[in-house]
């Protein structure tokens, strides 16, 4: 597979998982939670080099650790569970820098910034098939608490008559998110997963009302936003000023915010 | 430890922490913790711009943060809060990227910039600093009345005519500030540490707004000396030390809290 074909790919099924999971996200107020995942995989990433595992799951196993921590600091009130997520976003930080000091080699320097930026053009082949099966793993999930988690966000008091537990609902939905972050921050990097995540959900949660119809309307356009910003970075490595390329992630995000722009003004009509 | 150079560095980073530790009491008041990752992690784009226009780090720090401040004002009356800040940290990092792809030789800068380096201050490093710290105090006590108002009481405050939008944008701006003025000491990702977690343990421990805003700022000025001096003796990164102070900080205080609230309960506190 040449690079541009591994990179749409990869950034196809990142759009597809990006969707459903991005809507539940921003309905649920948890778009904090999500980014602070990105940044914590890091972490985790870190520690599978130094340990000599495959970055990706140093990158699940700490994220779904560091989920669960959030979960069980932040209770249910919207601004502990958004204080519990900065502390454990903190102390995940802080462990990337001690990770970061005792191997300061250029290698996970790079990585870093790797991780932050994105590296869609560098995807490796053989990351494909591993990315599909943790993308259909979370949207699995999500499909699998789909009414639970609606009825929930409605009604918590008839979810819980019908012997749905929230907490539990709440916990197996972080942990959908998590796998859904863990491959799109290893693949195209935090901003980018972040950008994906949010954008295109909270867009088309301001056009359509069906929970079903925003999540295929965000992964469509997640999708577009992907293929645009991938294409318009391969256009531009004739570009001035320095004819190297400018990043994908620009281009993505940039069309995320126009995608994001638009809708804000069709709402307003 | 205390001899010529760090002297420089003892004081820059006192004055961080006593903005850090002020602002951080609406942090986490206002579970705004999002917006204190965001604006700092998000300014470093700025920098990066400076470097490639080559004019001051401090000037496109400064730039970057009150743009981001005000986009996450302007997009919050739009929009839900924690979305608005997830748009402007990707689109700050993602002009970031832009900026690092076409200019030269920046990506070392990165790590500085996001992990601090704090113990190699310079003694005009220090002057800025100190000008930038007392802008940050001043605004913290022109605004904050409103900002405390709005954030522990907001039906009272919206009877006081005080309106959530201009409160919002007061303590943004507040941010905006102490991101200037930290994250060319310590960096992005420990300014984020000293805005959470030791005021989320002040939190935890005080109950009257003042007593929690002096408790949090002695706990951040307690984090950082005892972070610089760690470094310092022991060669650890002052970013771990930082955040892991912090975190155990918060758990310490949520434990005493916690067994404070059992006591009480049961009728023997």
């Amino acid at each position: 597979m040449s690079p541009l074909v591994t990179a749409l790919v990869v950034g196809a099924v990142v759009a597809a998982v990006s969707g459903p999971v991005g809507v539940f996200m921003v309905a649920r107020g948890q778009s904090f939670a999500g980014h602070a995942l990105a940044d914590a995989g890091t972490t985790g990433g870190a520690a599978g080099y130094l340990a000599g595992v495959n970055v990706l799951y140093g990158f699940v196993a700490f994220n779904l650790v560091a989920a669960a921590a959030m979960e069980a600091l932040g209770g249910r009130r919207a601004i502990a569970r958004d204080v519990a997520t900065g502390v454990v976003l903190g102390a995940s930080l802080a462990l990337t820098a001690l990770f970061l000091h005792i191997e300061t080699s250029t290698a996970t320097t790079g990585a870093t910034v790797t991780v932050l930026f994105g590296s869609l053009f560098s995807l490796a082949p053989g990351t494909v098939p591993v990315v599909a099966a943790l993308g259909a793993v979370s949207l699995a999930l999500s499909a699998l608490l789909y009414r639970p988690l609606l009825l929930s966000a409605v009604h918590p008091d008839l979810a819980r008559a019908r012997g749905v537990h929230p907490a539990l609902v709440g916990a197996g939905y972080l942990a959908a998110l998590s796998l859904a972050v863990s491959l799109s921050a290893v693949t195209i990097g935090a901003i980018l997963s972040t950008a994906l995540l949010v954008g295109p959900a909270a867009a088309a949660l301001h056009l359509v009302r069906r929970p079903a119809a925003a999540m295929a309307l965000a992964s469509l356009a997640a999708l577009a936003c992907t293929l645009g910003g991938v294409g318009l970075a391969y256009a531009s490595y004739h570009w001035p000023p320095a004819g190297r390329g400018w990043p994908v992630s620009f281009f993505v995000v940039a069309s995320v915010l126009l995608v994001y722009g638009a809708s804000l003004a069709a709402r307003r009509r | 430890m205390f001899s010529g150079f760090m002297v420089d560095t003892w004081e820059a980073a006192s004055v961080v922490a006593v903005v850090a530790g002020l602002a951080g009491f609406f942090v986490v008041a206002r579970g705004s913790a999002f917006a204190a990752h965001a604006l700092p992690s998000g300014a470093f784009a700025g920098a990066a711009g400076a470097s490639l226009l080559g004019v001051s780090t401090t000037l496109g720090l400064g730039v970057f943060s009150v743009a981001g401040a005000a986009a996450i004002a302007a997009l919050g009356r739009q929009a839900r809060r924690d979305v608005a800040a997830a748009l402007a940290i990707v689109a700050m990092l993602a002009t970031g990227s832009l900026f690092l792809a076409l200019g030269n030789g920046y990506a070392g800068e990165v790590d500085s910039l996001l992990f601090g380096q704090v113990l190699g201050v310079s003694s005009a490093q220090v002057e800025v600093t100190a000008a930038l710290g007392a802008a940050s105090l001043a605004l913290l006590v022109v605004s904050w009345r409103r900002v405390l108002w709005s954030s522990v009481l907001p039906e009272a405050a919206a009877a006081r005519g005080v309106s959530p939008g201009a409160a919002d944008a007061s303590f943004l701006a507040v941010l905006a500030l102490v991101t200037a003025t930290a994250v060319p000491v310590v960096g992005a990702l420990l300014v984020f540490s000293l805005l959470v977690a030791p005021p989320a343990a002040a939190r935890q421990l005080a109950g009257r707004p003042g007593s929690a805003a002096l408790l949090g700022t002695a706990l951040a000025l307690a984090t950082v000396w005892s972070s610089v001096a760690l470094s310092y003796e022991e060669n650890l990164p002052v970013g771990f030390v930082v955040g892991a102070l912090g975190a155990l900080l918060y758990a310490t205080a949520r434990l005493s809290a916690g067994r404070r609230g059992r006591a009480r309960r049961s009728g023997c506190g």
